[in-house]
């Protein structure tokens, strides 16, 4: 019995403190520090809000280079219902997806006939992957620029000026914003 | 294997070891209340705490009765933590209207969060209100883990004693892990993650113009909402189009910085760290990754100071690293190895500079196959089951290197608190089965080991698997059970066998196509998580209070050293037997039968 009031005043109090205080002051230093971080990284063009560097979208218009497949629902790249596709590396589901992704990136570039970078085939762990191996933006750079009527040089350094190596050189993985690579095309028309 | 993976390797745990160092030394100290902060206005907090609660500080607990507190303690954590998530809807911070959770998702949740398992049959960003992540979940985040803390110090404290009939004072080691540890850490933390890009406010969803229109197909349903078909059996489906998405908001960063340090890994959102406003780029990912093991790795140093011979954490420490080393090294190479199907389609998984390679399904493009692997082994070693790859999409091999190291009782490192108690009951195990090869009553750090410690030493090695394999099987063998399973195959075996492992050891990752949020899984991981949990904590403290009592022996030429290589073989070699001769057999029907399928196809 000795032991139900420090259990409770010591839960309700440890409660005031991780639960109420705790948040509250990293909102607070947050929101100070890093204002643009803290609120979504969000892409504001002409006072509308236009999506997120850090939440990929998603594009087939084959003028745009395309992101990481995305199995989240019911559309591709919903923000409210992060996920990955969970299918096993033998389920016959994923190959065919697998399979179709091959098919429309082939259709789209009849021409281009080198193998296929394993990203663009793939989903995402989150369905929202912003990025984009920089083989898999190359890997499309003929296809935009002949759509787009830009040369192929264009494109391909609007690419390069898009990546971004492993963080400190060390870290992760180079890759590329391709909601940014994408925003940059359409400016350079 | 590309160097990549050698150097991310050695570049983590050299951090790891020089960060687990210092907080090894400040841990001992605040928890013995040596250290200034403990005097500083942390302190206050602390003492006013007391105050309130009418705790004597100096009066400490025999094993019993820290057990009953910790029990005590644990069940008010499930209870306002399920009534809160039923009651969410009546209640402000709200902002997007979410109902009250369903009872037996609400009863999972709950015993979910207070066991530190953190497995999540719902999803973040569809369920749960913002006062409901803070006020609740991201409170259990702390007090689960600071639960684990005080577990293990009773425990070295049984170790430390001779001849004394108390452990500890609960309240006083609950409140002093969570606030001179948990707490600054935490907040340092959560700062670092929101530079790097995890949001931290209190925003409703926000929803952005996309660039260009998205269209998707949607099921054509009858008035009962079952799908209509063709003749040849298709489902039909309608074009619908929108050029809105929605931007999920929310205090992420504080609960991302506790969800790692407290070994939790109960994400905000339902991609967990592998969503971008979790883990934004690839110093976020190592950040988190140093988080994971830091206070496993720190307790390590704190048992050694506690025990009076720093070599006693040492040798426990590498035992745990060689270990972490080997599996580390097995996931890597498993997914760089990529899917075997996929080079015929002409796929290229070859790494590059340009292109990580290998097995991407379910991974992110920052990440690649070295970071996600990486993080995969991390998890699964400590008890934290945050993950920011799906495990699911595994190759065979590489998802059977977590499935394991769940199994082997999240020893490696493991959880904050658990993973050391989990190791000194493998410790003693080892001197046992040493004393029997040599004919000689065993002993670990001067404490003779007889009938009653070997009895609960094997109740703790028992509980976890008894409920893993009984669990898995009640599972496959009703309806229910079986209903939840995505993928066809052994690999539909693995997703059960894997939930029973993650939530018997409160890890909390899972094979997420596995529908659990049903009534039947949430009811038996529900248990599953609670007894394997506190079936392990109940013995866990009788063996302190056993050790606490007895008297030191002196040290003789007959006494089996801690400290060295061969004791450091002999632990590992425990684990790993105990581990084999446990799971093998089920492990072969799942991930290995799965193996040696794809590589037939």
């Amino acid at each position: 019995m000795k032991l139900i009031r420090p259990a409770l005043v010591l839960f309700t109090a440890l409660t005031l403190v991780t639960g109420v205080a705790y948040p509250l002051a990293v909102t607070g230093i947050g929101q100070a520090l890093f204002p643009q971080q803290a609120n979504g990284s969000l892409i504001v063009r002409d006072g509308k809000l236009i999506g997120s560097r850090l939440i990929g979208q998603s594009f087939t218009d084959p003028r745009y280079v395309w992101g990481r497949p995305s199995a989240t629902g019911p559309m591709p790249y919903n923000g409210g219902a992060s996920g990955g596709s969970n299918l096993g590396p033998g389920n016959p589901a994923l190959k065919q997806a697998v399979e179709a992704r091959i098919a429309a990136l082939r259709a789209a570039d009849p021409g281009n006939a080198r193998p296929v970078p394993v990203e663009l085939v793939t989903a995402s762990g989150s369905g929202l992957d912003p990025h984009l191996s920089p083989a898999a933006a190359q890997w499309q750079a003929e296809r935009v620029a002949r759509l787009r009527g830009i040369s192929t040089a264009r494109v391909r350094a609007l690419i390069a000026a898009h990546t971004e190596g492993p963080q400190w050189g060390l870290f992760g993985e180079a890759r590329v914003n391709v909601l940014a690579l994408n925003l940059a095309l359409d400016a350079a028309r | 294997m590309t160097s990549n993976a050698y150097v991310q390797l050695a570049l983590y745990l050299t951090l790891l070891g020089l960060l687990a160092w210092p907080l090894g030394r400040y841990l001992a100290d605040v928890m013995a209340g040596r250290s200034r902060v403990v005097t500083g206005p942390l302190g206050g907090i602390e003492r006013a705490c007391y105050r309130l609660a009418g705790i004597d500080a100096e009066q400490e607990m025999d094993w019993k009765r820290y057990a009953l507190a910790v029990l005590l303690f644990s069940l008010i954590g499930t209870l306002f933590t399920y009534a809160l998530q039923r009651a969410q809807g009546w209640l402000p911070l709200n902002p997007q209207g979410f109902g009250a959770v369903s009872p037996d998702s609400a009863f999972n949740t709950a015993v979910s969060f207070v066991a530190n398992t953190n497995w999540q049959g719902y999803a973040g960003e569809s369920t749960m209100s913002h006062l409901t992540q803070m006020l609740a979940l991201a409170v259990q985040n702390f007090l689960s883990a600071a639960t684990g803390i005080a577990v293990v110090y009773a425990l070295i404290r049984g170790l430390a004693r001779h001849g004394a009939a108390t452990v500890g004072n609960f309240w006083v080691d609950l409140t002093r892990a969570t606030l001179y540890v948990l707490l600054p850490l935490s907040l340092l933390l959560a700062v670092l993650l929101v530079g790097q890009g995890v949001i931290q406010n209190f925003d409703a969803d926000r929803s952005a113009q996309t660039v260009t229109t998205v269209h998707y197909p949607q099921a054509r349903l009858d008035a009962h909402g079952t799908p209509l078909r063709d003749a040849a059996g298709q489902v039909l489906t309608d074009t619908l189009s929108t050029r809105s998405q929605v931007l999920s908001q929310g205090p992420v960063a504080s609960q991302e910085a506790i969800k790692m340090l407290g070994t939790n890994g109960g994400g905000f959102f339902n991609a967990n760290s592998a969503h971008p406003y979790e883990n934004p780029t690839p110093l976020s990912n190592l950040m988190q990754m140093l988080a994971i093991l830091l206070i496993p790795a720190a307790l390590c140093f704190a048992f050694g100071r506690e025990v009076g011979d720093i070599r006693q954490g040492w040798a426990i420490l590498a035992a745990m690293a060689l270990l972490f080393v080997v599996f580390a090294l097995a996931a890597i190479w498993a997914e760089q190895q990529g899917n075997p199907t996929w080079g015929a389609l002409g796929v290229d998984q070859a790494a590059a500079t340009w292109q990580a390679g290998g097995n991407m399904e379910g991974k992110e493009t920052r990440f690649g196959i070295v970071a996600s692997a990486l993080f995969a082994t991390i998890t699964t070693a400590a008890s934290c089951g945050a993950v920011n790859a799906m495990h699911d999409s595994f190759t065979a091999l590489g998802g059977l290197v977590p499935m394991w190291l769940m199994q082997l009782g999240e020893v490696v490192f493991g959880g904050v608190g658990s993973g050391l108690y989990g190791m000194l009951v493998f410790a003693l195990l080892a001197v046992f089965i040493a004393g029997l090869m040599i004919g000689r009553t065993p002993e670990y750090l001067g404490k003779k080991i007889e009938a009653f410690d070997i009895k609960m030493v094997a109740l703790v090695i028992l509980a976890t698997p008894t409920l893993v394999l009984a669990g898995t099987a009640l599972a496959l063998l009703v309806e229910p059970g079986r209903a939840g399973i995505l993928n066809p195959g052994g690999h539909g075996f693995s997703e059960v066998l894997y939930a029973l492992s993650s939530a018997a050891n409160n890890n909390g990752s899972a094979f997420a196509g596995l529908s659990a949020n049903t009534p039947f899984y949430n009811v038996l991981l529900g248990l599953a998580m609670w007894f394997g949990r506190f079936a392990v904590i109940v013995p866990v403290l009788a063996i302190a209070g056993s050790l606490a009592a007895k008297p030191r022996l002196a040290v003789t030429a007959g006494t089996l050293p801690t400290h060295g290589p061969l004791f450091v073989l002999l632990l590992i070699g425990a684990v790993v037997l105990v581990g084999a001769l446990t799971y093998v057999p089920a492990l072969a029907l799942g991930p290995v039968a799965e193996h040696l399928a794809l590589r037939e196809s």
